[in-house]
C-alpha cells in the first residue's frame, strides 16, 4: 500500500512485523447495512407492501448514511497497520488523512480490551491504548478497532511487560481478586436512576421511528384494543396506572442495564501494580488502572441506593481520559452493599480501612445548615408561585394546587436539607484529604494530598452573607476538582494549609478581631 | 484540628489594569444592548404595537444598564493577581467570587489570549494551565506589555522544574 520508509534505527529486529486488523471486520462492516434493509422490510410488512416517497427517501438516506459508515470502516480495515517495537507502539491509519502515530512504551498509562456486541459476534475486540499526554484528548487515545481477542490479550501482555521492564518498580505482592460479582447484588439494579428516564427516551424514539415510517402508533391494532378496553376508566386511575407501568418498565430497564454493565464483573490486582476491572455482558469492558495513578477513592450513595444500604465505589485516578471517558471508566464496583464497597476500598488502597467512612469526619458550621434550610424554604415558594400567579388569572383551582404543592414540598425539602447538612463532613486522614457532601447523591471522597496541585476557593453571594466558602482541591485525577462545601473561611484556609503545607501560607493573613 | 479563629486570604498584590473597566463595560454593552435596541426600533416603527414594545424595551433595558453600571467596577475591585517565585495567585468574579492558587511546580503551560476587544484596550489575558481539567488560573485584563513579562517569568520557572507536573 504505502512505502515502508518509517523504519526507525532504534526499533531493531526485536520488533514484530506490522500487524493488521482482522479480515472478519469486512463482515462486521457489511453487517451494518443489514439494519436499514431490515427496517425497509419491516415497514413493508407493517404497511402491507405499500410504500410512498417519504418512506423511500427516509430509508434511502438512512441506507446512504450506513453505506458511508461502512465505507469508512472498510477503509480503516485496509489502511490500518500497527506494530510493537521494543520502545514504542506505532499505528498508521488513513488513506486521505493519513496519520502515523507512535507512543513511547514508557508513556503508556493504560491498555484496555473492550468489545461491542457486533464485534463479539465475530470474535473481535478493540484494544485501546492510553498515553499520558494531557494536551489533546482525542489524539491521545489509540484504538485498534477489530483484532481477535487472542491477539488483543497477547498485545496487551506484551506492552505491559515491555513497559514494566524499563521501570524498576516493586511488583505488588498479592495478585488476587479483590471483588467479584455476586448475583445477589442484582437487588440494587432497580434502584439506579437510569430506568425511568430510559422508558421515556425509548418510547419517544419508537414513536418517532414509527412516525417516520408513516405508521401512526395510535392506529395499530394493539393500541386500539387497549383503548377499547380502558378508554372508559377515570382519569386519575389512568394516570396512576401509567405511573405504575412506567415505574415497572423503568425498574426492568435499570435492572437490564445493571446486568449488561456488570455481568462477569471482576476486580483484581495484577502484576505490576495494576487494578483491572472486567465487566459487561454484551459489550465486555476491561479497564486497567495503574496504582501509581490511583489518587484516591470516591464512595457514591444516590438516594434510592442509600436507603437500601447500597453504595458504589469509584476510582479517582489520572489517565482515564477526558471527563466523559473518566465517568465511564472510573467504576471500581457496581452498586453493592455498602460494606462490600468499603471492603474493596480498603483493599484497593493500602492507606487503610476507614478512609472513605463518613464516621469521624468533622462537621461543618451551623451556617451551612441555615443555608440548606433557606434553600429548602425558597424552592417551594418559587415553585408554588407559578401556579398561584397563573391562578390569579385562570381560576381558583390553580391557586389551591399551588398552595398545596408548596405545603407538601416544604417538609420534604426540609428533610433533604437536614440530610444534606448531615452529609457534610471533612477531615485529614493520613496522606488523604477526605470530604463528604450531597443531598441526593452523597459522595465521600478521599484524595491523596500529594495529588493536590492547586486550590480553588469560591464564594457565592449567599455564602458571603453567611461567612462561608467552598474549598476546591484541584488535581490531575478524576473530575479535576474535589470540593469541601461550606466551611468558614478560617476553617477552609486552615484545612488547605494543613493538607498541603506551604502552598497557601504566603497568602494568608490574620484578620483583625471582629468580636 | 486546633482552632484557627480568624485566618483569611489576603487579596493578591496587583490590581488588573484600569482600562479593564472600559473593556468590561464594552463587553457587557455588546451583551446587554442588542435586545433592547431591537425592541426600541420596533417600538418606533410599528405604531399599533407601541405599548407592548415600549414595555419590552424598558424591561430589557433597565437590567442591562444596571449590569453595565455595576459589573465592571465591581469586577475591577475583585480581580487581582500575584506571582511569587513559588505560586500564581489570582482572584476573580464579582457576585460569584473565586480565589485560585497554583504552585509553579505544577504549571504545564502558560498561554496568552487577546480577544479583539482586549486588543482595542491594549489588554491581554493569561491562562496558566495545570494537569487538572479544572485547574487553569486565568488572569484577564492586564496590560499587554506586563502580560508578556509575566508569561516570560512563569515560563522560566516552569521550565526549571522537572517532572510531568501531575
Amino acid at each position: 500500500m504505502s512505502s515502508e520508509t518509517t523504519v526507525r534505527p532504534s526499533s531493531h529486529a526485536a520488533g514484530r512485523d506490522w500487524g493488521r486488523l482482522n479480515g472478519r471486520l469486512l463482515l462486521v462492516n457489511l453487517s451494518i447495512l443489514a439494519a436499514p434493509v431490515a427496517m425497509f422490510l419491516a415497514s413493508l410488512a407493517v404497511t402491507g407492501g405499500e410504500t410512498n416517497l417519504q418512506v423511500i427517501i427516509t430509508l434511502g438516506s438512512l441506507f446512504m448514511t450506513f453505506l458511508v459508515i461502512s465505507g469508512i470502516g472498510l477503509m480503516r480495515l485496509f489502511t490500518t497497520r500497527y506494530r510493537l517495537t521494543e520502545d514504542r507502539f506505532e499505528l498508521h491509519t488513513g488513506l486521505l488523512f493519513r496519520s502515523e502515530r507512535s507512543v513511547p512504551i514508557g508513556r503508556i498509562r493504560g491498555v484496555d480490551v473492550t468489545a461491542n456486541p457486533v464485534h463479539r459476534l465475530f470474535g473481535l475486540t478493540t484494544l485501546r491504548i492510553d498515553s499520558g499526554d494531557q494536551s489533546d484528548a482525542a489524539a491521545r487515545r489509540l484504538a485498534l478497532d477489530g483484532i481477535t481477542k487472542a491477539e488483543a490479550v497477547e498485545l496487551r501482555r506484551q506492552i505491559i511487560a515491555l513497559r514494566d521492564a524499563g521501570r524498576a518498580r516493586p511488583v505488588a505482592d498479592s495478585d488476587g481478586v479483590l471483588s467479584r460479582l455476586d448475583w445477589f447484588w442484582l437487588r440494587y439494579g432497580p434502584l439506579t436512576v437510569w430506568g425511568v428516564g430510559g422508558v421515556f427516551i425509548a418510547a419517544a424514539s419508537v414513536f418517532r421511528t414509527l412516525n417516520e415510517l408513516q405508521v401512526n402508533p395510535l392506529d395499530l391494532g394493539v393500541v386500539k384494543d387497549l383503548e377499547d378496553r380502558f378508554g372508559t376508566i377515570p382519569l386519575w386511575y389512568g394516570i396512576l396506572l401509567a405511573a405504575v407501568v412506567i415505574a415497572v418498565l423503568g425498574m426492568l430497564g435499570s435492572t437490564a442495564t445493571y446486568i449488561e454493565n456488570w455481568a462477569g464483573y471482576e476486580l483484581r490486582r495484577e502484576d505490576g501494580g495494576i487494578l483491572r476491572i472486567r465487566r459487561g455482558l454484551l459489550a465486555t469492558r476491561s479497564v486497567s488502572i495503574e496504582e501509581r495513578h490511583l489518587r484516591g477513592l470516591e464512595l457514591v450513595e444516590p438516594i434510592p441506593l442509600r436507603w437500601a444500604g447500597g453504595a458504589k465505589l469509584n476510582a479517582v485516578a489520572s489517565g482515564l481520559g477526558n471527563q466523559e471517558d473518566n465517568r465511564r471508566r472510573r467504576g471500581l464496583t457496581p452498586p453493592t452493599p455498602r460494606g462490600e464497597a468499603l471492603r474493596v476500598a480498603a483493599q484497593a488502597l493500602p492507606a487503610g480501612p476507614g478512609l472513605i467512612e463518613r464516621k469521624g469526619l468533622l462537621p461543618h458550621p451551623k451556617a451551612a445548615l441555615r443555608r440548606r434550610i433557606n434553600r429548602a424554604l425558597m424552592w417551594p415558594v418559587l415553585i408554588a408561585a407559578v401556579p398561584v400567579g397563573l391562578g390569579l388569572w385562570l381560576g381558583r383551582w390553580l391557586v389551591i394546587t399551588g398552595v398545596i404543592t408548596g405545603v407538601v414540598l416544604v417538609p420534604v425539602l426540609l428533610a433533604f436539607a437536614f440530610s444534606a447538612y448531615h452529609s457534610l463532613g471533612h477531615g485529614l486522614r493520613d496522606r488523604y484529604l477526605a470530604a463528604s457532601s450531597g443531598a441526593f447523591a452523597r459522595r465521600t471522597v478521599a484524595l491523596q494530598r500529594d495529588g493536590i496541585i492547586g486550590w480553588k476557593l469560591s464564594r457565592t453571594p449567599f455564602q458571603r452573607r453567611a461567612g462561608l466558602i467552598t474549598l476546591g482541591a484541584t488535581t490531575a485525577a478524576g473530575d479535576g476538582v474535589y470540593r469541601v462545601h461550606d466551611l468558614t473561611e478560617s476553617q477552609g484556609i486552615a484545612l488547605a494549609e494543613t493538607a498541603v503545607p506551604g502552598l497557601l501560607a504566603p497568602f494568608i493573613e490574620r484578620a483583625p478581631d471582629r468580636g | 484540628m486546633e482552632r484557627h479563629d480568624n485566618l483569611r486570604l489576603r487579596p493578591p498584590r496587583h490590581r488588573v489594569d484600569r482600562r479593564a473597566i472600559g473593556w468590561w463595560t464594552l463587553q457587557s454593552a455588546l451583551f446587554a444592548l442588542p435586545l433592547p435596541l431591537v425592541f426600541g426600533i420596533l417600538w418606533a416603527s410599528i405604531p399599533p404595537t407601541r405599548e407592548f414594545f415600549m414595555w419590552a424595551t424598558l424591561i430589557s433595558l433597565v437590567p442591562g444598564l444596571l449590569y453595565m453600571a455595576v459589573m465592571p467596577v465591581w469586577r475591577y475591585r475583585v480581580h487581582r493577581w500575584e506571582a511569587t517565585d513559588e505560586a500564581v495567585y489570582a482572584a476573580s468574579g464579582w457576585l460569584w467570587q473565586q480565589w485560585r492558587v497554583v504552585p509553579l511546580s505544577r504549571v504545564q503551560t502558560v498561554d496568552t489570549l487577546r480577544g479583539p476587544l482586549q486588543q482595542l484596550f491594549g489588554l491581554s489575558g493569561i491562562t496558566v494551565t495545570t494537569a487538572s481539567a479544572a485547574g487553569a488560573v486565568k488572569i484577564k485584563g492586564i496590560d499587554h506589555k506586563l502580560a508578556g513579562d509575566l508569561v516570560e517569568y512563569l515560563a522560566k520557572y516552569t521550565q526549571a522544574v522537572p517532572g510531568d507536573a501531575t
